[in-house]
């Protein structure tokens, strides 16, 4: 890892010159530089995954398929819902974002366990490699759903080895969410009561509760499709004695909480993005911190939706759908508060709030649409189809992945002291909305149209707005290098950022840029509200 | 029609007409939720930037009464569509008692149909319009889901297990049929023809069809090979229940429970003997799982459904 060349003073004594060698970054136990080691291993994974997406993308241009034959198209949509999924979204914002910024925004010097901060990253790296080995040495065929028996009796390749990483994995999912949870109860600065709170703290709080909760039952569902595959054990398979539904309700118990555990912390992103854009006080405080709170209560009530066609009982299928329509309730209050944030702000368009509010454009959009899935009859025809990828990239790519570039966006210049250019961020972000709606759109349509899922080939009929999609696609390629790019020329070429060059309010804001390697020179002391703005500054001569 | 480009998929039912209605009816609530936020996001947005001279006085901090309506609104106008849909899927719930009942087997990668006079095909299902079909559907492998995107239905179609779907088409046209659940290697290809025919063409049709006897006549022949009239047979003397008149009835079980006798049980019955056994009976009969596949229980279904109300007698070739 290169370290940025650190011209200032405040970024020499600041964590990142804490240390040059590669021994100092690999044994660090600075929350900041452990959110460093874990931003470069999701990017890297981030970027395998979008070679699976370039592939399908490639593939689909034309119905007897382009590139790939089936057995190839099988296993890239696997390696990329897999490393997607497990790899990218679910640590993307709470391990980066959250490892670096919690301590800092409730006045800590650090996680409550720091050790076990490190330790989750190198877990999650093992995890990583023994799936990225299984996933290229020859790759699974299954999709990232595992359904059974297909995985268990049926499918080639290496299932073993990849839910052995993705188990792993796991760990590290649950030692960071534990980390949260007691950091953000013991390690709050005095004067930091639950009520003054950043919303990106409540809403990573209760991302840690489901990520305590919902994981373990991840790694038993996997051990027991483990046990079924390699030991013929009875669970899934009904030739053996099994129940192949059975798999379907343990996956979702996790999968459904496991797509709260990725958009939870993009709202809390969102949160700090608009109130820091508007220069204003969150409207609703209390209602977008409990929003969190209840979209990660009812979300455990939910999984049964995926399985409405399953051969569950209509009846539970309605109660499902139900809970389904419920859950929605919070995150709407949340759109709604956003909104009324901006009345009477002092708004400045610049990337951070742009993304934000591609954010909440494209949530609105994949959550209305995940009504319709809620909605009994409608699901009996989109459901695995088209209709349902378009759905849900709505919401991971355009609302977890948009949040996470977004505060990529506002904590840039906190992370790493340099500011980038602000054109070329409020180019990427527009860029990003058009071709994330030119990709995603058309899916809605093809689903409707009755294209399902998972097919390398696909009917004449559905071939313009397959092109249409791959076209957006290469469009949504260039808008995620871009930001790349002037990243990394920012280290070098960016100009300092100051502590605060928003001008928002937050503890983070307080410390100079980049921080220093204990956060604060003296415990902070907060007496008043999370966003109070205007901002009371000295006057620059008193 | 243009062949790279389809506008809205075909209708072959009121049901798929109905599906669309709530489609549209959701999708313009979708636009009035959605278009206040966008609208209004974008309009203080730019009205508020800073620099303005605006009036930014008295700005709220929240609001009770604007929180507790934007809360309950849209759930109440969501509850409506949880009804309406509702309404939709339960209607396709229970099927009518004269729905004509077709069987499916489904492997990786075919569909295998079978109607009731014993013609078989693959990959194609032929249906009269305008009179209920119940397809009885089972896997003997992974699970596969059938997919008709012109009836707007779709039920998956399980391992070890009877999942059943019923619809009435009504406008007689080649439709699409398709697997959506992805079940390996060639999922995209386990895709056929859903032809729905006045009932003067089917039944034109399934004289066409050659045929080797009704199902239930087939399942006579087998529940003969396979001695299972040794026992259950009218002239037999071991102790074994009657089949006469069971099937569609309730039985009562040795622990107690009363279950009745649909597809499902006489499947488990035939496969896992021990596990639910009619009150009165010793546990002795032997399993034939392995001896017995998918096709050969339901045809050993369909003879035991004629029996089920007639007394007994050989059924129709």
């Amino acid at each position: 890892m290169n370290a940025p060349p650190l011209q200032t003073r405040e970024e020499r004594v600041s964590y990142l010159g804490a240390g040059h060698s590669l021994r100092s970054w690999l044994l660090t136990t600075d929350h900041k530089r452990i959110a460093i080691l874990y931003l470069v291993a999701i990017t890297i994974f981030f970027a395998i995954a979008a070679v699976g997406a370039a592939l399908i993308r490639l593939q689909l241009m034309s119905p007897a398929g382009e590139i790939l034959s089936h057995e190839g198209y099988n296993r890239a949509f696997t390696l990329h819902g897999v490393v997607m999924v497990w790899f990218f979204l679910i640590p993307s914002i709470p391990n980066t974002f959250g490892n670096f910024l919690i301590p800092l925004m409730i006045g800590a010097k650090d996680l409550a366990f720091p050790r076990l901060n490190l330790a989750s990253w190198y877990i999650f790296v093992i995890g990583g490699i023994v799936t990225l080995y299984a996933l290229i040495a020859g790759g699974v065929d299954t999709g990232w759903t595992f359904y059974t028996p297909l995985s268990t009796m049926f499918a080639n390749g290496h299932v073993l080895a990849v839910i052995t990483g993705i188990t792993i994995a796991g760990f590290s999912s649950i030692l960071t969410g534990l980390n949260f949870i007691v950091t953000v109860h013991k390690l709050r600065a005095p004067g930091m009561t639950w009520g003054r709170l950043p919303l990106f703290v409540w809403s990573h709080y209760a991302t840690s509760v489901i990520l305590v909760l919902a994981t373990p039952v991840l790694a038993m569902t996997l051990v027991l499709l483990g046990a079924e595959r390699a030991l013929h054990l009875g669970v899934f398979d009904p030739t053996i004695g099994g129940d192949p539904l059975l798999f379907q309700h343990l996956f979702w118990f996790y999968s459904h909480p496991a797509v709260y555990i990725m958009i939870l912390p993009a709202m809390g992103v969102v949160s700090e993005l608009v109130t820091a854009g508007a220069r204003k006080r969150v409207f609703g405080y209390w209602f977008v911190a409990c929003a969190s709170l209840a979209i990660a209560g009812v979300g455990f009530l939910v999984w049964g939706h995926h399985m409405f066609v399953s051969g569950q009982s209509p009846y539970a299928g309605a109660i499902f759908s139900f809970l389904s329509l419920a859950v929605a309730v919070p995150s709407a209050v949340k759109v709604y508060n956003w909104t009324a944030t901006l009345y009477k702000g002092e708004v400045v368009l610049d990337p951070p709030l742009l993304y934000g509010m591609a954010f909440v454009g494209l949530f609105t959009i994949g959550g209305l649409s995940g009504l319709m899935l809620a909605l009994l009859a409608i699901d009996e025809h989109v459901h695995d189809t088209y209709f349902v990828v378009a759905h849900f990239h709505y919401i991971m790519v355009g609302g977890a992945v948009s949040g996470f570039l977004g505060a990529a966006h506002f904590w840039w210049p906190k992370i790493t002291g340099r500011m980038y250019p602000l054109v070329w961020g409020r180019i990427s972000a527009g860029l990003i909305f058009l071709g994330f709606n030119l990709t995603f759109f058309p899916q809605y349509l093809l689903g409707y149209l009755g294209m399902p899922r998972r097919y390398p080939t696909y009917p004449p009929q559905f071939q313009a707005l397959n092109v249409l999609s791959s076209a957006g696609a290469s469009v949504l390629f260039v808008a995620y290098v871009l930001p790349l790019a002037y990243f990394t020329w920012s280290l070098r070429n960016g100009r300092a950022a100051g502590p605060n060059p928003w001008d928002a309010s937050g503890l983070e804001w307080t410390t100079p840029s980049p921080p220093p390697k204990h956060n604060f020179d003296e415990t902070p002391v907060v007496d008043r509200p999370a966003y109070d703005y205007p901002l009371t500054r000295a006057a620059p001569d008193e | 029609m243009n062949p790279f480009f389809q506008a809205w998929p075909p209708e072959a039912s009121l049901h798929a007409v109905r599906v669309d209605q709530l489609f549209v009816a959701f999708t313009v609530l979708t636009v009035a939720l959605t278009a206040p936020v966008f609208v209004l996001m974008g309009g203080f947005a730019l009205y508020y930037r800073r620099g303005r001279d605006v009036d930014r006085t008295r700005a709220p901090r929240g609001n009770w009464r604007l929180e507790t309506a934007w809360t309950i609104i849209p759930f109440l106008l969501a509850l409506v569509f949880f009804g309406w849909a509702g309404w939709l899927f339960f209607g396709q719930d229970r099927p009518p008692a004269d729905a004509l009942t077709i069987d499916v087997v489904a492997k990786q990668w075919m569909w295998k149909f079978e109607h009731p006079g014993g013609q078989r095909e693959i990959d194609e299902l032929h249906v009269p319009a305008g009179e209920p079909v119940r397809l009885v559907m089972t896997s003997q492998d992974v699970i596969h889901s059938l997919f008709l995107p012109a009836l707007r239905l779709k039920q998956d179609v399980l391992p070890g297990r009877y999942t059943s779907l019923w619809f009435k088409a009504d406008l007689p046209g080649v439709y699409a049929l398709r697997c959506s659940q992805f079940c390996g290697f060639d999922h995209s290809v386990m895709a056929g023809r859903f032809v729905v025919m006045t009932p003067a063409d089917y039944s034109r049709w399934l004289q066409q069809a050659g045929t080797d006897g009704s199902l239930a006549w087939q399942g006579f022949q087998r529940f003969r090979a396979l001695g299972c009239s040794g026992c259950h047979g009218p002239a037999s003397t071991r102790r074994a229940p009657k089949l006469e008149g069971v099937f569609g009835h309730p039985v009562a079980l040795d622990d107690g429970r009363v279950v009745t006798a649909d597809e499902q049980y006489v499947r488990d019955s035939i496969l896992y003997p021990a596990r639910e056994v009619a009150a009165g009976y010793a546990p002795i009969m032997p399993t034939f799982a392995g001896q017995v596949s998918e096709t050969d229980l339901l045809e050993l279904v369909a003879y035991l459904k004629s029996i089920g109300t007639a007394p007994a007698q050989e059924p129709a070739p």
